[in-house]
């Protein structure tokens, strides 16, 4: 079980002070697949890398089983890092080493001897669907391939967390869905606690049970990945949900409102909301973009709409009074 | 100019140098130009490494005040000109070698003058190393001194084999200058034999075999460089 407590981090370089991450409290628990969602600059890059201690903590905790790792020393924290171990968005191999060298690297860093260091890295490399590939350097491969061979050199010490810091970033949607399998295989096989870093709200709805959603260095909410797509509460969450976005083109600050709808269950996602309003309030409303996602066998559903400024306070009374909707004014657009 | 460049008895002159003199002194330039090379990168290597490991936030951090000297001391060193390096080492030359003249001696000054250099083109090299790939070591639990000896300088031989072929090619000019001192090779054929005695056509014929020299070990160590390179697509 990882627990982050109270974790700060604030970068100084002089005057400047940035405090990319306040105030961090997650648990993640053994053997779940752990999103952690976020813009970029939400820090989430920095939290990854505050769990295996790439990265000190300002302040607070993260405990692994209850070990406080900030308190561990040097030789401890390497022993530490051969059971949290990490992938990457751009794969960082040895572009010097032969694919089962490459596996064989981190075996090498703690001492396993060279024969048992290559019979495991061989296995690895059929369990991450590459056998063919031991004796081909990394340039020879494809992105995906470079990052089954990346997920095999995580997996030769045996770890009980694998990290995956934007690991799907770099690969098209393809190889995405093929990699976020191959996570989810060694998760559910080996019982692997995953955490995975992104902004790619897909790869949270395609593999993690919880997430949590970064936003400016705070936890904006977190929970169950159904929860939290199906009601997110707070501006960020609703946000990443439902992006919305506006050109100046299509609607006017000056004299239109934007309005951000989430339809809460399948049975709102079907109401013929603009229509409804048109009839029953006589109120004109423009879609700016509208978006519906499946999840759980549930359909949820969310909307931009532009209205007259006039027109507004009819509007909001009229959707608020309808179950399962959640309505609020947008005041500001994302770009 | 005594007679032409080309007269019967110049070519006569020339040819017979090359016959009987030349071929030794190409050995002699191989030698010390070889040997200064490989022990300046036994002295360079470690510093060139220390010079990023030692950085603030690199892996192994080292005292700013250890850093600044020994930035210092390099910069110092590459700032003598060889000419007047040579004389400048000549107590040392005496110390290790027990002479000052001599080919064997020529080694002391093209050491000393070659150390920094090839610090600073082995510092190069391995920032040339992607940051990301040590901290993916560091993640795996790496020491410093692994990740040195295992990331950074494996990773870095192909722009080493080529940093220290400009070295090695270099260094060849710089043996060439030591004939002053009485060093042997091309160098004191042109100068001596060549340049000295008015035998032009001898000195152009020692230059030209420096010429190929220097073409051969360029060639070599480009060839090596990019076979070595695994980034490559082979």
């Amino acid at each position: 079980m990882i627990e982050i407590r109270h974790l700060c981090k604030t970068f100084s370089s002089g005057e400047d002070r940035v405090d990319a991450l306040n105030d961090i409290n997650l648990t993640i628990a053994d053997g779940d697949i752990y999103g952690i969602i976020g813009m970029s600059g939400a820090g989430k890059s920095t939290l990854v890398r505050c769990i295996n201690m790439l990265e000190r903590p300002t302040s607070g905790q993260v405990l692994l089983d209850g070990r406080n790792l900030g308190a561990l020393d040097q030789a401890a924290l390497r022993q530490v890092r051969r059971e949290v171990t990490m992938i990457f968005q751009q794969f960082n191999l040895l572009m010097q080493r032969t694919c089962l060298q490459n596996v064989c690297f981190p075996m090498e860093l703690a001492g396993v001897k060279k024969a048992d260091a290559r019979r495991r890295a061989t296995e690895l490399l059929e369990l991450v669907g590459l056998p063919d590939k031991a004796g081909a350097y990394p340039a020879q491969l494809s992105g995906g391939q470079q990052q089954r061979v990346a997920i095999a050199r995580a997996l030769a010490t045996d770890p009980k967390v694998l990290l995956c810091d934007e690991a799907t970033s770099a690969l098209d949607p393809n190889t995405t869905a093929q990699i976020l399998g191959l996570i989810r295989e060694i998760n559910a096989k080996l019982g692997i606690t995953a955490v995975v870093i992104t902004h790619q709200m897909s790869v949270v709805k395609e593999i993690c049970r919880h997430v949590a959603i970064l936003d400016h260095g705070t936890v904006a909410e977190e929970g169950l990945v159904s929860a939290v797509f199906a009601a997110p509460k707070s501006e960020a969450g609703r946000r990443l949900v439902f992006p919305g976005r506006v050109d100046e083109q299509v609607s006017d600050p000056r004299d239109q409102s934007q309005l951000r709808i989430i339809f809460r269950d399948s049975r709102t996602t079907s109401i013929p909301l603009v229509a409804w309003l048109a009839r029953e309030q006589n109120v004109m409303a423009s879609v700016i973009s509208a978006t519906t996602q499946p999840i759980d066998g549930e359909t949820y559903g969310g909307m931009l709409l532009s209205v007259n400024r006039g027109e507004l306070a009819a509007a909001l009374d009229f959707l608020n009074a309808i179950p399962n909707l959640t309505v609020e004014e947008v005041t500001d657009l994302v770009r | 100019m005594s007679g032409k460049l080309f007269s019967a008895q110049s070519v006569a002159e020339a040819l017979n140098c090359l016959k009987t003199e030349i071929p030794f002194a190409i050995w002699e330039t191989f030698y010390v130009t070889v040997l200064s090379t490989a022990l300046a990168v036994v002295i360079g290597l470690p510093l060139g490494v220390l010079l990023v490991a030692g950085e603030k936030d690199g892996v192994l951090p080292l005292p700013g005040w250890l850093m600044k000297l020994l930035n210092a001391v390099i910069n110092l060193l590459r700032s003598v000109p060889f000419l007047i390096l040579m004389i400048m080492v000549f107590p040392l030359s005496r110390l290790l070698i027990g002479t000052t003249v001599g080919t064997t001696a020529t080694i002391v000054p093209l050491v000393v003058a070659a150390f920094p250099f090839i610090a600073r083109l082995v510092e190069s090299s391995l920032r040339e190393v992607d940051p990301n790939i040590i901290e993916a070591a560091a993640s795996m639990g790496a020491t410093p001194m692994q990740i040195i000896t295992k990331v950074m300088i494996p990773e870095s031989v192909p722009s080493l084999l080529s940093n220290v072929t400009i070295a090695l090619t270099t260094i060849l000019g710089y043996s060439a200058m030591s004939g002053i001192i009485g060093g042997g090779g091309l160098g004191q054929i042109a100068i001596n034999y060549g340049y000295y005695r008015y035998k032009y056509l001898v000195m152009v014929v020692a230059v030209i075999v420096l010429i190929v020299l220097v073409q051969i070990f360029q060639s070599v160590g480009t060839a090596l460089a990019v076979k070595s390179d695994k980034r490559l697509k082979h």
